[in-house]
């Protein structure tokens, strides 16, 4: 729609000028008869001859905007002349009807092309193809990628290509390809294409009327590889291809040690911006990949160049690492200090738009990102919003309802506010919890939202959110304190239907707890249970015993054991009273381990330290407890599980103590990383 | 008079506080000497001193109440005279939140029984007079507040004494000559003396308190009114359909309260006399300075407005005396009345307080207020309180002070500079890891009612701990007081603070505003500092402001001028709660304050981050690190999938691109980083 009433203005524009200067143009077209005209034929000279009957009538459409063609041609040493086909004289040039008649192009007096007046539908397309049809060698036509393909594999080393697309032959556009072919036809290869299919297997975006491409091939010395490609962004015209081919021509990078302001390179004189990279002695190597990176980036758009601070006889602030030189004259030299380079990209991109931009200037300022959600967790709470959980598996307490409910039964209740994400994220996991519990617990999930029943929170000391507590047999609320997923709440609730620590009674209760037959159900959940052996009168230690086991509820089982025959299990396990028997399930073990005079909280890190693994695997569960040692972390990457013999060699290590002040650990990039873009960029 | 026998006249609560007194007696010398002693007196057993006298009855401080009437709350039994209360008593809100609803409920009293809440005394909106009697009466006698009834305190006096708390006792003498010496002295005793303007003619009116609330005697009768606030309107609409006119004649315009903004002013519930004014239905409004102006009774016995200017130009006879009419024969008031009516508002009564107490010394509210400074204390005399009503000057014509709904939070706010004061209980606070600011924020946006009906004159302070890592909460400090916070509270604020305020817009009350407007509400978060209607706003100040600071901020400023601003969008609904419109660029105000990322996470990002960065955002640092990370579930995590978070988080390299050096000014990072995809050029760690 725009493309079509943009040729309309053109026509119309054209017609008019062609009013005014009707009556000089139509003298510059010389009106001769066949025989002189072929008698003005010099060799190697072009010429297009309209041959016409002499009684046609003296002015056409056609004639119009050959006459218009008259003076570019000429300054391609084109001559143009009508031809009239007189009776006496006749050529076999002449038509035979008015209709049928044709322009002919000469080289010498040998013919090249004829051309039906309707290809030659105005002055565009008479320019194009008569210098389509000189240029046959210099501009090659392609239909398919495959032949493209070919040109570049030919060139690569040899010559660079300026590859056109238009959307037809005879158009302004291809006009304007095929004059910059005539000047440049020798250096570059040009190759030209109406094909969109084309266009779009080299991967342009939005294609348009036509598009002007540079391959860098001359430089490609690998046949492998691909020619750089640069795009030529203004729109298709004369002047811009050859100001764009002019970038293309200069050097990539400059390194200059002068005064920014005195430096002159082509870039000024075809009114682009000049970046200059600061560097310096030091880090000079990096600098100039950094600049090569954004010359090729800038490449038509400004003029890259590597300063040299060192060499510098003027000085340029001291933090400044980018200086930016606009083409106008006079305009100020500016210093920036510009971290990244997508910065200086766009600060030449923005400062070329800013004549058309300015008024949108204020709302530039803004940053546009002002209201994206960049929270994760409020952003995927959002997007839930409308998903309708089954809040009915859980029991909704009031203020009225609290204090009977926490009484009559064990409860775990969930503090959260209605409008948090976090919490809002967590209440779903609840749900979850709920689902996986139905009907098989005696605990009774509840929640609380804080929005509604402030003051019941704030009563219950819950002045954060979410908080998780639970209240059991009218003690005293126990606040949970891991992970805030389904899971890890689920081990909790699980491992709290036990008293921790729960009192064996028998030798061989205590073999079966030992064993993880007791409570075969909740070993998934426990790698581990403890078991403390006491003398039936160590009353102190029984007690710091009862504290620790207390204290790891719901993170480990414990067990205790106090009975008159304790020296059988003591004798058996070679423990010295009062001891921990470490039974860890997965490798079938009993450790015991002596703790007389420890107090709680020895006895809990004793527990602890047996929790851990000597050479883990690293999951997102496990990473907080093992960074907790403050020691540096020793990871072996795998992709899948871990090699046994790395292990092995791992672990004998550890046995040597070679890796003391580390935690060796390994990690897993498929899984621990999965849904993480993708493993390797993960780390 | 024994400490025994006093003790004695409270009953079986005498115990309780005899033996609380115990250990203060011993350090005395001489108890049986002096007057009976209490550390805090409270005048006055209204709403304000009721109010009082809870809040350090829970704190187990030994307190009277002395209160000159039989029951509480006598001023109730007589005002206002028509008995329609004009405080809202909004039963249903359609939240559960207790202390949201208080917003709506401008009669209860603070207390911790959900029983004693006014909507259980009345169903009316505008609830009657009586129906406050007894909810007073309830409050003290479930609560078992110490009120000495029927003490009526004719004297109050100071005695300096280098011991006493403040350097001098309060020693107030009832009606029977009896005194009580008290450390602390807590007047709620209202505004309660008829405002009275002296002019020629005056002792013809008759006073809004004493005048017939019988619609019947005024049947067919001119009447004039003086003055333009509430009891002026509320007189005028109770005899508005019996009259054959009522005008009003005041110093100033009418000031509309839905127009102001302030609830003192005239409420839409009594304005029937402007409908029958603007619709020329006789009525009238007048506008003239009543010191101008003389009354005189012409020979029917009617009464006739003319200037005092005329009185003073001679000594004529009663139908001699010129009136304006003889010049300007179209004089507005130029009709004879049947009856003026004054309605011009109440005094505080200085009577009873010696003059070196310093109560009143001049200035703007010299004979309507006391003297009191931000902190509701006695410019005067250190250790005098004012409470309630009396205590307006503060925020007069600006907030909720002089009236229940605003005053109940400011006793609060004394007692706990009290507390502070006298028994080293720092003012209440909670301390929260620094994730937890952006959720602790809304919630008191959100549901606070002391902040919502104090705006301007009670703000929440934070208080940000060292390196920014976590903070306290205080709630509804005197604003004003924002200077001496750290004596006045106890609390440290060494490393900023935060303070936040409801704020109406800053042109948009005003009693000839129009606040209908087109456009007057404001929806977009880019023009939330437009904001019209009452809206939070956040202060954050790198220090704590001084008080030359506070003294001399902006013209119509609640606060100084502070590091940076931000206005949380008004809302419709008053819900500040949408995660986009409200949280996320409160969120992003904070973040830029404390250079920090207060987004949240979840676990499996802060694990990436943990491998490989060397700080983690504090939501990873304090849930996460320590083993509570939030796990997400699996639709949850599909969600986040789809958006391809985690984006590099370093709000402070985002920042850094405005041109700011960075601590590296030098050149440009190599190669390798650039080829990243644009978003992860923001890590800078």
């Amino acid at each position: 729609m725009m493309s079509s009433s943009f040729n309309i203005y053109r026509v119309g524009i054209s017609f008019v000028m062609m009013c005014i200067f009707y009556k000089s143009a139509v003298d510059s077209l010389s009106e001769l008869s066949p025989q002189k005209y072929f008698s003005t034929l010099q060799p190697g000279k072009a010429s297009l001859a309209y041959f016409c009957q002499a009684d046609s009538p003296r002015t056409s459409i056609f004639l119009e905007e050959l006459n218009e063609a008259v003076k570019p041609l000429q300054d391609f040493g084109i001559s143009v002349a009508k031809v009239n086909c007189v009776k006496e004289e006749t050529s076999r040039y002449c038509g035979k009807e008015k209709d049928l008649m044709k322009v002919y192009l000469f080289r010498g007096n040998i013919l090249l092309r004829e051309f039906p007046t309707d290809t030659l539908f105005d002055v565009n397309a008479i320019i194009a193809h008569v210098l389509f049809a000189l240029l046959f060698n210099e501009v090659k036509y392609i239909t398919t990628l495959e032949y493209l393909q070919n040109i570049e594999n030919s060139l690569k080393g040899k010559a660079n290509i300026a590859f056109s697309y238009v959307r037809a032959i005879g158009t302004p556009e291809h006009r304007a390809v095929m004059e910059a072919a005539f000047v440049y036809g020798t250096t570059y290869q040009f190759v030209l294409t109406t094909e969109i299919a084309l266009l779009e297997s080299i991967g342009t975006e939005a294609i348009e009327n036509a598009h002007f491409y540079f391959f860098h091939c001359k430089q490609v010395l690998d046949l492998t590889q691909q020619c750089r490609r640069t795009l030529m962004e203004q729109p298709l015209a004369t002047l811009n291809i050859h100001r764009f081919i002019k970038t293309m021509e200069a050097p990539l990078l400059t390194e200059v040690a002068e005064d920014p302001q005195q430096v002159s390179t082509v870039h000024l004189q075809l009114g682009l911006p000049l970046v200059f990279i600061v560097s310096q002695q030091a880090t000079h190597e990096a600098d100039r990949r950094t600049a090569e990176w954004v010359a090729w980036r800038l490449l038509g758009k400004a003029g890259v160049l590597l300063l040299l601070r060192d060499s510098l006889e003027v000085d340029i602030p001291q933090h400044a690492n980018v200086v930016f030189r606009r083409a106008e004259e006079g305009a100020p030299v500016e210093f920036l200090v510009l971290h990244d380079t997508e910065l200086i990209i766009s600060r030449v991109e923005g400062n070329t738009h800013i004549e058309e931009m300015q008024e949108d200037e204020d709302e530039d300022v803004q940053s546009p990102d002002m209201d994206i959600q960049d929270d994760e967790v409020a952003e995927t709470v959002y997007r839930h919003r409308k998903t309708q959980l089954p809040l009915e598996l859980t029991v909704e307490l009031t203020e009225e309802t609290f204090n009977a409910t926490v009484v009559a039964s064990d409860s775990i209740v969930l503090f959260y506010a209605g409008w948090q994400a976090v919490s809002m994220a967590f209440l779903q996991s609840y749900i979850d919890l709920a689902i996986k519990l139905k009907g098989t617990s005696t605990m009774l999930l509840t929640r609380v939202n804080c929005a509604d029943w402030s003051d019941l929170c704030t009563k219950q000391n819950v002045t954060e959110f979410p908080v998780v507590k639970m209240y059991k047999e009218g003690k005293h609320p126990v606040s949970y304190a891991g992970m805030l997923g389904t899971e890890d709440l689920l081990k909790f609730i699980l491992l709290n239907r036990i008293s921790c620590p729960v009192n064996i009674t028998s030798v061989q209760e205590a073999e079966e707890y030992l064993s993880g037959e007791l409570y075969k159900d909740l070993i998934p959940y426990s790698s581990m249970s403890v078991l403390g052996l006491f003398s039936p009168n160590m009353t102190t230690a029984k007690e710091d015993f009862t504290k620790a086991g207390n204290y790891l509820r719901g993170c480990v089982i414990t067990g205790i054991y106090s009975e008159e025959d304790v020296l059988i299990l003591s004798n058996k396990y070679g423990a010295t009273l009062p001891a921990l028997l470490l039974a860890r399930h997965k490798e079938g073990k009993v450790e015991s381990v002596p703790f007389a005079n420890s107090r709680v909280q020895d006895i809990v890190q004793i527990v602890t330290n047996a929790l851990l693994e000597t050479f883990p695997e690293i999951t997102v569960e496990n990473l907080p407890v093992y960074l907790r040692l403050q020691k540096p972390l020793l990871i072996l990457f795998s992709d899948g599980s871990i090699n046994p013999q790395y292990t092995k060699a791992i672990l004998t290590l550890v046995k040597e103590k070679h890796l003391d002040s580390l935690t060796p650990c390994w990690l897993n990039l498929n899984f621990t990383c999965s849904g993480m873009e993708t493993s390797s960029s993960c780390l | 008079m024994s400490l025994l026998a006093a003790a004695g006249l409270w009953g079986p609560p005498g115990l309780l506080l005899t033996f609380a007194l115990h250990p203060a007696l011993c350090l005395r010398p001489a108890p049986t000497s002096g007057p009976p002693h209490r550390d805090y007196c409270v005048l006055g057993a209204g709403p304000a001193g009721l109010q009082m006298a809870y809040f350090l009855q829970r704190a187990g401080r030994d307190y009277a109440v002395f209160e000159r009437a039989p029951r509480p709350g006598s001023f109730f039994t007589r005002y206002p005279r028509h008995r329609k209360l004009i405080s809202i008593n909004k039963r249903h809100t359609g939240k559960a939140n207790a202390e949201f609803n208080l917003r709506h409920d401008w009669n209860s009293l603070l207390s911790h029984d959900p029983r004693l809440l006014f909507r259980h005394y009345s169903s009316a909106y505008f609830p009657d007079a009586g129906d406050m009697v007894r909810y007073l009466d309830d409050f003290a006698d479930r609560l078992g507040l110490h009120v000495l009834y029927n003490t009526t305190i004719a004297h109050v006096t100071l005695n300096k004494d280098r011991q006493a708390w403040n350097g001098h006792y309060f020693i107030l003498t009832d009606q029977r000559g009896h005194a009580h010496r008290c450390s602390v002295l807590l007047v709620a005793t209202g505004l309660s003396v008829p405002n009275q303007v002296d002019f020629p003619g005056s002792e013809y009116t008759e006073g809004y308190e004493s005048v017939s609330v019988d619609p019947k005697d005024f049947e067919g009768q001119n009447v004039l009114i003086l003055g333009r606030g509430n009891s002026a309107f509320e007189t005028a609409e109770n005899i508005l359909g019996v009259t054959n006119f009522i005008h009003m004649l005041s110093r100033s315009r009418v000031r509309l309260s839905w127009a102001t903004h302030y609830v003192g002013d005239l409420r839409a519930i009594n304005n029937g006399l402007l409908d029958t004014y603007q619709l020329k239905s006789l009525d009238g409004l007048l506008e003239s300075d009543l010191t101008d102006l003389a009354i005189v009774k012409d020979r029917e016995g009617k009464f006739r407005v003319t200037l005092k200017f005329f009185l003073e130009e001679g000594n004529q006879s009663a139908d001699a005396i010129t009136l304006p009419q003889d010049d300007n024969d179209n004089f507005a008031m130029r009709v004879a009345y049947d009856r003026v009516i004054r309605c011009l508002g109440w005094n505080f009564d200085f009577s009873i307080f010696d003059k070196s107490l310093r109560l009143s010394s001049g200035g703007e509210f010299s004979k309507k207020y006391p003297l009191v400074k931000a902190s509701y204390e006695s410019k005067g005399s250190r250790g005098l309180f004012v409470l309630g009503t009396a205590s307006h000057s503060v925020d007069y014509r600006k907030s909720a002070g002089g009236f229940i709904h605003g005053f109940r939070y400011t006793a609060r706010a004394v007692h706990r500079l009290l507390e502070h004061r006298h028994h080293s209980v720092a003012w209440p606070s909670t301390e929260h890891p620094i994730s937890q600011l952006t959720s602790s924020i809304v919630r008191r946006i959100n549901e606070a009612s002391g902040l919502y009906q104090m705006f301007g004159v009670l703000a929440d302070v934070v208080l940000l701990k060292e390196n920014a890592t976590a903070f306290e909460y205080l709630e509804e400090l005197p604003v004003q007081m924002l200077a001496q916070l750290e004596t006045i509270t106890g609390r440290r604020a060494r490393h900023g603070l935060f303070v936040i305020n409801m704020e109406y817009g800053r042109n948009f009350s005003g009693p000839d505003k129009d606040v209908f407007f087109h456009d007057r509400s404001v929806g977009h978060t880019e023009d939330a500092w437009q904001s019209n209607f009452l809206h939070p706003v956040i202060y954050y100040y790198r220090h704590l402001p001084t008080e030359q600071e506070v003294r001399f901020r902006p013209a119509d400023w609640a606060l100084p001028r502070p590091t940076a601003i931000h206005h949380i969008v008004e809302d419709f609904l008053t819900d500040w709660t949408a995660p986009v419109g409200h949280i996320l660029p409160l969120r992003r105000f904070l973040e830029n304050c404390l250079d920090t990322d207060l987004r949240s996470f979840y676990a499996e990002s802060c694990f990436l981050f943990a491998l490989t960065h060397q700080k983690l955002p504090p939501f990873c640092q304090q849930g996460y690190l320590r083993t509570q990370g939030l796990v997400g579930t699996e639709s949850l995590r599909r969600h986040r999938e789809e958006r391809r978070f985690p984006q590099g988080y370093a709000t402070v390299g985002r920042r850094r691109e405005d041109g700011a050096p960075g601590p590296e000014g030098g050149p440009l990072a190599p190669g390798p980083p650039l080829l990243q995809p644009h978003d992860s050029n923001k890590e800078e760690l």
